[in-house]
């Protein structure tokens, strides 16, 4: 008893911390792509920001307003090169999504979190590219981001784990 | 996990207010969103400022990343070439590319020598660019192909104005900060450059696949006059990228002209020069010395 009371004895993490662990992390998630010395010539990087934003979301879902994809999906679109604006409706729709979804399915597992996720993921890429290219050829387009979604859907099991750590980190007590 | 008792507000009217709020601003801005990003498709650089603010801001970072670890650039050409056909093919590539460089300089000086020849008045376009920069590192989660250059408008680069390496045509500056720029690569699907062939003077246009490799049309739908090994250089229509920079070089025939892989490849160019937009202005400006002579457009002379 005195053993696992012990850590709740401690303070509880500072609001600061709690709010800003998540937030900071998805992005600098979606700005480090733009930091590492690589010129790719085709889309070869998993979208890091939309991952962890999805994985965040599908751990805490009461943890953001609805609305939380506004300003993190403006700051994505600054760096991902998409045109200004798709993440914000795009990522914005995918948390609307998530809300529906963890209300209606009752008993939810490791499975349906990695669904959803690879899910979300593939729309959001496709919808991105098809917009950014209204006049290009709609297979070619999506042949193009194929890669990547499949390496995207692969990576989310990771991206769970990840924000399963960053969020021990969020509410270590003192 | 079960679902969240939390989400459905119960009977406070101020909880249940607050989250319809939250909804509306959610699908208001999504829709805001949406229509900015078809806006910013139509006019691109209406937002241009936002964006080079913002990576006025990382590329710093993308400095110091560059300098300590060096360029771990072409990482997905180096294990294509590991699953296709392991080292070897590697070292082959790397001594075809000195091949092709030998091949494409001969061959645009012949047609240059052919050019001046035809048009003894026209002067050969100013080698000279407006300077020179690397290319720090680019976008690789989108399906855009932008380039981030590591000058900006303090050395005169502004929007609009061709990029080339030693190998050939990269791309052309799309917006530029004070310090760093965009490039828009060749290879990006918006991206359209006049070209003709090296040998024979033939004018087609290349369209990027956003993949790394180039569709070649030519004008003349009727044959299909290309072959694999074909080399493609700039014509210097339509008055953006000077003529004679070596594009690209044929891989195999498509259905509807040619797939083509560019000469330089910007995951492994070192530096990259800017040069001046190829717009009557600056051809007359360059031709000022001698006698000058009319701004003439390449010449489009059939074999």
């Amino acid at each position: 008893m005195n053993r696992a009371a012990a850590p709740l004895q401690r303070e509880p993490a500072s609001r600061w911390r709690m709010r800003a662990v998540p937030v900071a992390t998805v992005m600098l998630a979606s700005a480090l792509p733009l930091m590492l010395p690589m010129v790719a010539s085709s889309p070869v990087l998993p979208p890091l920001g939309l991952l962890l934003f999805l994985c965040w979301q599908l751990l805490r879902i009461e943890m953001w307003p609805v609305w939380i994809g506004l300003p993190l999906g403006l700051w994505d679109d600054l760096f991902s090169g998409a045109p200004i604006g798709t993440a914000v409706g795009l990522w914005t729709l995918a948390t609307i999504a998530i809300h529906y979804f963890s209300q209606r399915v009752y008993w939810r597992g490791f499975i349906h979190d990695w669904g959803v996720a690879a899910l979300l993921v593939a729309a959001i890429q496709a919808l991105a590219a098809l917009i950014a290219h209204p006049d290009a050829h709609v297979g070619r387009v999506l042949g193009l981001v194929a890669p990547q979604i499949v390496i995207s859907a692969l990576l989310v099991p990771l991206f769970l784990r990840l924000t399963g750590k960053f969020d021990n980190f969020r509410l270590k007590r003192r | 996990m079960t679902r969240p008792a939390a989400r459905r507000p119960g009977q406070s009217r101020k909880a249940q207010t607050s989250l319809f709020v939250a909804y509306v601003i959610a699908v208001t801005g999504a829709v805001t969103g949406l229509l900015l990003a078809i806006l910013s498709v139509a006019d691109p650089v209406g937002f241009a400022a936002l964006r080079v603010a913002s990576h006025e801001v990382t590329a710093p970072v993308a400095r110091g990343t560059r300098s300590v670890i060096g360029s771990i650039s072409g990482i997905d050409d180096a294990v294509s070439a590991y699953v296709s056909a392991g080292s070897q093919n590697s070292r082959l590539r790397a001594e075809l590319a000195d091949a092709r460089r030998q091949l494409v300089a001969t061959s645009a000086l012949q047609e240059e020598n052919r050019q001046l020849k035809a048009l003894l008045k026209l002067q050969e376009a100013d080698k000279t660019g407006v300077a020179n920069g690397y290319l720090l590192t680019s976008t690789s989660t989108s399906s855009k192909r932008i380039a981030l250059l590591s000058i900006g408008r303090n050395l005169g680069v502004a929007a609009g104005q061709p990029v080339r390496g030693a190998d050939g045509l990269i791309g052309r500056v799309l917006s530029s900060g004070p310090s760093v720029s965009q490039v828009l690569l060749l290879t990006d699907i918006d991206n359209i450059v006049p070209i003709r062939r090296a040998r024979d003077g033939l004018p087609a246009l290349a369209y990027g696949r956003g993949n790394g490799d180039l569709d070649i049309r030519t004008l003349n739908i009727a044959n299909n006059p290309f072959k694999p090994g074909d080399i493609m250089v700039t014509s210097g229509t339509g008055g953006l990228y000077p003529p004679n920079i070596p594009v690209a070089i044929v891989v195999r025939r498509t259905s509807e002209g040619a797939l083509a892989r560019p000469l330089a490849d910007p995951a492994k160019v070192d530096a990259v020069s800017v040069l001046r937009p190829y717009t009557p202005d600056n051809i007359e400006a360059q031709a000022a010395r001698p006698p000058a002579p009319a701004a003439a457009p390449a010449p489009k002379t059939a074999p």
